[in-house]
């Protein structure tokens, strides 16, 4: 090796050292945070595993306390373990086939987050094709308006929603969750945002071509945004399985809740229970994250820029 | 024509009866309907619990806002540095997102309780105990929760920012021998600041929901620290007093505009020149 070339090697090798040493420290500092990521997920998925005097006794004296509200004072340590003594799925054996009421409640979930994911998603594809395809002022002022509705909270929306549910005798009934659901402008932002993306110049040949508007829609644009339906569809799915707000005010008589809200009432005396319905009511989101996590990402993405 | 369905529907059920929403908010009840001016704001206004469940909410997305941007940009940039698994460590932070947050609170009550892990392992550096939950550190535990929510949406926005700066921009940088620092503060951050406001304004959004979290952790009435804006509006709703609901719908409406405006001023200030 040419003598020359020695001091720069040295160098290379303590930079690259330096390198290594900081990816350690940026991989120590990942694995840290994906440690406390997951943590609450891994420990009831295994803790769904326990039999139910396992449960008592590593929790007991929690349960106990909040449930009289009092201080309590209680010797024995809170056990929390991550592997249990005994697997058993006695659990889930208790909350599929004695205890119908959760999985009431489950099917209350799946009856609520479907249709509004399907309908949110059919009229969102309409108006984003209206609102990506000819620029207006008007329209311009409609869509602005749509992304105030987007970004106000419960305690805005809920008002008029509960106004015309009362008006509308849909107070108390599925209706009163499902339509303000429907029509909510959350999927027309993104799709639009999608739709905005497909160059005008594919539709124009279309239309050269003798293809009508619902032909460019259905046939071309639809087609074209396949990710984005997905990737909004997976969002939309995540957001209304885990209602709370509307539920509580526009359903007043809890046989009609989601297993979202029923679940916290679970904790007296059934706690053993809880872990096994969490881990059920988590796993259709479970199943569609790992299916589709690469969709979700992409939707997210689109996302950014609320003016663009 | 594609628009009509859509549009007929927020029409129905969020422009008109918003319209409702702020008549009923001049008047002093339905069935008389008087016009009595602002009178019903300024009780709203002067309302104890509305006072306190709104600086609840105030204080919480002050803390958890600034907080939820921070971690989210370091955690992006950590994926954006070289490290094994990276695909991995995206599923780890993103999971948080999908998981219902009923299904979590079971455990969340075991970590912090009185006796939970939080305490011992706090009990390990000599901190005294303390019951979480029913202190003034509730709000701790509740931006705990937020955040290992809220992190790994934040964290995708943010990288897909890092990955559309371009690319030679950066590699001009370097020639001119910029520090990694100004490389950080002089493009990328100045790439990505319609971004850090989206976040910014997602976050503040999401923090005025943080209701379900405080709601399933400890019910209807929690520790008054924790007392939210929209527990404030669940009791107003079980008492039907549709004057005051209104009117402190049409002030959070006002309020969360205002915030939102202002950001959008902030921004439009500071990325004007990598604006394309």
């Amino acid at each position: 090796m040419d003598r020359n070339m020695r001091p720069l090697l040295r160098k290379y090798k303590r930079k690259k050292r330096i390198d290594d040493f900081k990816t350690v420290i940026v991989t120590t500092a990942a694995i840290v945070f994906a440690i406390i990521f997951l943590m609450p997920i891994i420990l009831t998925i295994t803790n769904s595993f326990m039999s139910a005097s396992e449960i008592a006794s590593n929790y007991g004296s929690i349960f106990a306390t909040t449930e009289k509200g009092g201080k309590v004072f209680v010797s024995n340590k809170v056990n929390l373990k991550l592997i249990p003594d005994m697997i058993t799925f006695a659990q889930y054996i208790a909350v599929l086939f004695k205890s119908p009421q959760y999985l009431l409640k489950f099917w209350n979930s799946v009856f609520y987050t479907i249709p509004i994911v399907v309908v949110q998603l059919t009229i969102a594809a309409l108006s984003a094709y209206g609102f990506s395809r000819y620029e207006s002022k008007a329209k311009k002022i409609i869509f602005f308006s749509y992304i105030i509705i987007m970004l106000m909270p419960y305690q805005v929306t809920l008002v008029p929603n509960f106004l015309v549910s009362k008006a509308l005798g849909l107070y108390g009934t599925k209706w009163a969750i499902l339509l303000p659901g429907f029509f909510s402008p959350f999927a027309v932002y993104l799709l639009t945002k999608f739709m905005r993306r497909i160059p005008t110049e594919v539709m124009e040949a279309a239309r050269v071509d003798g293809a009508n508007e619902w032909m460019i829609f259905s046939r071309i644009n639809l087609p074209l945004c396949k990710g984005g339906l997905a990737s909004i569809a997976i969002l939309l799915f995540f957001d209304y399985w885990n209602m709370v707000e509307q539920p509580l005010i526009l359903l007043p008589d809890s046989d009609m809740h989601p297993l979202s809200v029923f679940l916290s009432r679970i904790n007296t005396g059934e706690i053993s229970l809880a872990f096994a319905v969490a881990v059920i009511y988590l796993i259709p989101p479970l199943l569609i994250f790992l299916y589709g996590e690469d969709y979700l990402v992409e939707g997210i993405s689109y996302q950014g820029g609320i003016k663009g | 024509m594609f628009l009509l369905p859509s549009l007929i529907g927020v029409l129905l059920f969020f422009a008109a009866p918003f319209v409702v929403v702020i008549f009923y908010s001049l008047i002093d009840n339905p069935i008389r309907m008087n016009f009595v001016g602002l009178k019903n704001f300024v009780n709203v206004w002067n309302n104890a619990a509305f006072k306190q469940a709104g600086i609840n909410t105030l204080k919480f997305s002050m803390v958890a806002v600034p907080l939820a941007v921070v971690l989210s940009l370091f955690l992006a940039a950590v994926m954006e540095s070289r490290i094994p698994g990276k695909s991995y460590f995206r599923t780890f932070f993103l999971s948080p997102l999908m998981v219902p947050i009923a299904s979590v609170v079971l455990i969340w009550q075991v970590l912090f309780n009185y006796n939970g892990l939080v305490n011992d392992f706090l009990a390990g550096f000599g901190i005294a105990k303390t019951d979480f939950l029913k202190s003034d550190k509730a709000m701790v535990v509740i931006i705990a929760l937020f955040l290992w929510k809220n992190l790994g949406y934040n964290m995708i926005l943010f990288m897909a920012a890092l990955a559309s700066i371009p690319k030679d921009l950066l590699e001009v940088a370097a020639l001119e021998h910029a520090s990694k620092y100004q490389i950080f503060w002089y493009i990328k951050v100045r790439y990505m600041s319609s971004t850090i406001l989206f976040v910014a304004i997602m976050s503040l959004i999401n923090s005025f929901k943080v209701f379900r979290e405080v709601y399933l952790m400890t019910g209807d009435h929690p520790y008054e620290t924790l007392y939210m804006l929209q527990h404030f509006m669940n009791n107003t709703f079980a008492s039907l007093d549709y004057q005051k609901l209104s009117a402190a719908a049409i002030i959070m409406f006002i309020v969360v505009s205002a915030l939102v405006f202002v950001m959008l001023k902030v921004e439009n200030r500071f990325g004007r020149d990598v604006e394309g």
